[in-house]
């Protein structure tokens, strides 16, 4: 080991990418701010175009970036000590998203233990019920709201349950091809890689039903009162990170195709495959404290 | 296996040792660290000059009773463009950019661990801000709901640029979390051999803890924009109670992400000043593991103070008990801080540098406002300080005379080794004392208008506050102009003007720093020091 600390740590040279990615930022951080405040205004602009620019941008600096670092990886620069700053940024990246979905697992506590049985007038709040919706009465899932809005609570039966499902046996699957892939077993490892990416897709579709259910059916929507604004946007922040993961993963698979990955490097194939087991756990948060309870 | 290659390498980059790339490219395409730390600390400098301009608004607009210069909805874009400003422009990218210039040199780094995402993180910045200052010039104005952006001062009254201010802040966010990342993979795995944790200098040490607070707030903070932007645009009601919403949540999960935040912002002072004082008193630092120690515990008590912002809310009384004691329990371990770095200079061979001045008022000033802090803590006291002067005298104390003052002490500490030469001396004493009588000027009297019951964030007060707030404003425009002599002297220094001087600069100095040479080389340690 003391002798890996001497080996000499890979300071790349100039690189345009970084740049590029904080334009794509401005564009999609502006684009997206006028796209919103048209869409509030109902006036034409130049927003959702921004916003698409910002995103062809990133993609652009992506494809260069990770270009520039497999091409680094393939022809051995990567020390050991580099592999470790990877694996370690990568660690505490998934971190900051644990963090992030904290906060609204926050709101969603808070919401359920605090706000709602206060409006029903619970610890000393019997005035606040009495002079602001004397009518109004504090249960989980908020079917109806103080305002009035009422809708349906999502069963943690079916859907829901079949997603849980496949979302674990898809963090078992990504598992058995780590393993594979580090015992040298080029099969093996293509055939669960495969069955994860379609565990991942097929999860994703019944998301959308379940969404077009909940919209369609159900009148459960965004705009709910607590309950639709918690589920949705925990189960769609979880959604978009499952369709990252999904193109993380699917990304894997082609450079496994291309006979990329050897038991010593495979920091990428690693990263994606923590941030895959990320995923299901918050889901199987996800599935207990919105669904269940 | 791959030594070969690697000293090929070496050899390369041994020719043109020094070799800089040049023309703009070298600024927008760059993987140094201190080009990066350069580009950081100007960026910082320029947002404080632009937000110290708004804080001239400010108090133009008080310097009389009444309404005279600006109008109220301007005033309140002002104190909140003010404040979003000097915390997210000013004072956290000083920090990431002292971190960058000097972790890597402290602990015998070759660079930070990622270069190419330390350009990005710089360069969001820029961005960043251009879309939040752009804002105050579109239909409406910028955000006016104070730099804590309440709701529903955020949701329901807000006007529609809310929108940039809240992707602005997401991505300002995506540039800390990225920034941070850095700083803490470099040091966890890049020290040089030898440099076990309990030797790395107290600035590593606290660096390495506030990038901790800052990868578990920051996604915090992007979670509660996230919520406004909804709630404004989007129908949800997070903060509305017609919606089984809370505004006072928001509260909640604002000060979950902001008071690890105001730690964010002076751990690193504690750092710097627990760097200079031991070189000025030319004794070791006093109880170096218990300001190790310190600093982990303010950390760590920082995520259960959150409440003490909000002791007006009407939270139950148990709770209001419980945030008390805990605030109160931080006193601690700071009161720990102040009284090692005052046994460090205790017989010391003390001389009075420029870095050691600013240190030295660093600690008067800064337990001036901790004392102001702990009085603020009192919850049954605090009915009436809540939202008044006494807070801004608070918070601008530990804010203006401890982060910024510990920035400006590691700027003049480290100047000589960035650029090779002595800054000017005869200037940094004027600026010196210009800032130190100006500030008191500025904030001391705050403390009394704020007992007094002088709300903030008005910008019409009742008659008998006019005298003081003559004063203050007098203060406030004495200590803007004070920072043009520091601006004049960067410039000097960054001509490279002055007497040379030597690796070690100051005659007290220890740690790796100061055994390259000054100026800094382009790349230092390529082979890491061995650390006895």
């Amino acid at each position: 080991m003391s002798e890996q600390q001497y080996e000499k740590y890979y300071v790349p040279d100039q690189s345009p990418w970084p740049f590029v990615g904080a334009v794509a930022l401005f564009l999609m951080a502006l684009g997206a701010g006028n796209f919103v405040i048209e869409m509030k205004k109902g006036t034409d602009g130049n927003g959702a175009l921004m916003l698409l620019a910002g995103f062809v941008v990133l993609l652009v600096m992506l494809v260069g970036w990770f270009k520039n670092q497999i091409d680094e990886s393939m022809s051995g620069m990567h020390s050991a000590q580099l592999g470790r700053s990877y694996r370690q940024g990568m660690s505490w990246f998934i971190f900051s998203e644990v963090m992030f979905f904290f906060a609204f697992f926050g709101a969603l506590f808070y919401a359920r233990v605090i706000a709602v049985p206060w409006l029903g007038g619970a610890s000393n709040n019997a005035m606040t019920n009495e002079v602001l919706w004397p009518t109004f009465e504090a249960i989980w899932p908020l079917v109806e709201t103080p305002g009035g809005t009422t809708t349906e609570a999502m069963p943690w039966t079916g859907l829901p349950l079949y997603n849980t499902i496949i979302l674990l046996v898809s963090s078992v699957t990504a598992h058995i091809a780590h393993v594979a892939l580090e015992k040298g077993e080029r099969g093996k490892l293509k055939l669960f890689l495969g069955i994860t990416i379609l565990l991942g897709c097929t999860f994703l579709y019944l998301q959308v039903v379940e969404y077009i259910h909940a919209y369609q059916d159900m009148g459960l929507k965004l705009d709910s009162g607590i309950y639709g604004n918690t589920f949705f946007m925990l189960t769609g922040f979880h959604g978009l990170h499952v369709t990252l993961g999904t193109l993380m993963l699917i990304i894997m698979f082609g450079r496994v195709l291309k006979g990329h990955f050897s038991p010593d490097n495979q920091f990428a194939f690693q990263a994606t495959s923590w941030y895959w087991h990320f995923v299901d756990v918050v889901w199987v948060c996800l599935f207990v404290f919105v669904y269940i309870l | 296996m791959s030594t070969v290659t690697n000293d090929i390498h070496h050899d390369e980059h041994h020719d043109h040792h020094d070799h800089k790339p040049s023309g703009i490219k070298r600024w927008l395409y760059t993987t140094n660290h201190k080009d990066i730390g350069t580009l950081y600390l100007w960026f910082a400098f320029i947002m404080f000059l632009i937000g110290g301009a708004m804080a001239m608004v400010i108090r133009a607009e008080l310097f009389q009773p009444g309404l005279q210069i600006v109008d109220p909805n301007f005033f309140n874009q002002m104190t909140t463009v003010h404040g979003l400003i000097m915390v997210f422009g000013a004072v956290m990218p000083a920090f990431t950019g002292l971190a960058n210039w000097m972790v890597p040199l402290m602990i015998g780094a070759p660079d930070m661990a990622l270069p190419r995402m330390n350009n990005w993180s710089f360069w969001i910045l820029p961005f960043a801000f251009l879309i939040l200052l752009m804002s105050l010039f579109m239909e409406g104005g910028g955000p006016a709901f104070g730099w804590t952006f309440y709701a529903p001062l955020s949701t329901t009254y807000s006007n529609d640029t809310t929108a940039l201010f809240v992707f602005s802040v997401h991505i300002m966010g995506a540039s800390s979390i990225m920034g941070a990342i850095n700083v803490i993979v470099t040091i966890l795995n890049m020290r040089a051999p030898g440099m076990t944790f309990m030797k790395m200098p107290l600035f590593v040490w606290t660096w390495l803890i506030t990038a901790f607070l800052l990868i578990a707030v920051m996604p915090v903070l992007a979670g509660a924009v996230t919520m406004v932007l909804t709630d404004k645009f989007f129908g949800t009601s997070f903060f509305d109670a017609a919606g089984g919403g809370d505004p006072v949540m928001f509260q909640h999960i604002f000060w979950f992400f902001g008071h690890p935040e105001v730690y964010i912002m002076i751990l690193p002072a504690f750092g710097i000043v627990s760097q200079i004082v031991p070189t000025f008193s030319r004794k070791k630092l006093f109880g170096y593991s218990s300001m190790v120690y310190a600093t982990a515990s303010i950390a760590l008590l920082s995520f259960i103070v959150w409440a003490h912002h909000m002791f007006t809310t009407g939270m139950p009384v148990g709770a209001e008990l419980f945030f008390m004691f805990a605030t109160m329990l931080i006193s601690v371990p700071t009161g720990v801080k102040v009284f090692n770095w005052v046994a460090t200079m205790w017989r010391g061979a003390i001389s009075f540098e420029i870095p050691m001045m600013f240190s030295l008022a660093f600690i008067v000033l800064f337990t001036i406002g901790g004392l102001s802090g702990l009085m603020l803590a009192i919850t049954p006291v605090d009915f009436q300080y809540h939202d008044t002067y006494f807070v801004v005298a608070h918070f601008h104390y530990v804010l203006v005379t401890g982060a910024v003052f510990s920035i400006m002490a590691a700027t003049y500490y480290w100047l000589p080794k960035w650029t090779g030469k002595m800054f000017d001396i005869t200037l940094a004493k004027w600026h010196f004392w210009c800032s130190l009588i100006s500030v008191n000027l500025l904030f001391f009297p705050m403390h009394f208008v704020g007992l007094a019951g002088m709300p903030r964030r008005i910008p019409d007060y009742a008659l008998q506050f006019a005298d003081f707030n003559k004063w203050i404003s007098l203060g406030g425009f004495a200590f803007g102009l004070s920072q043009l002599i520091f601006l004049a002297l960067l410039i000097k220094a960054c001509r490279k003007k002055g007497e040379p001087v030597s690796a070690q600069v100051w005659d007290g100095a220890e740690g790796l720093e100061w055994e390259v040479p000054s100026p800094a080389p382009y790349h230092t340690f390529e082979t890491p020091p061995v650390v006895k």
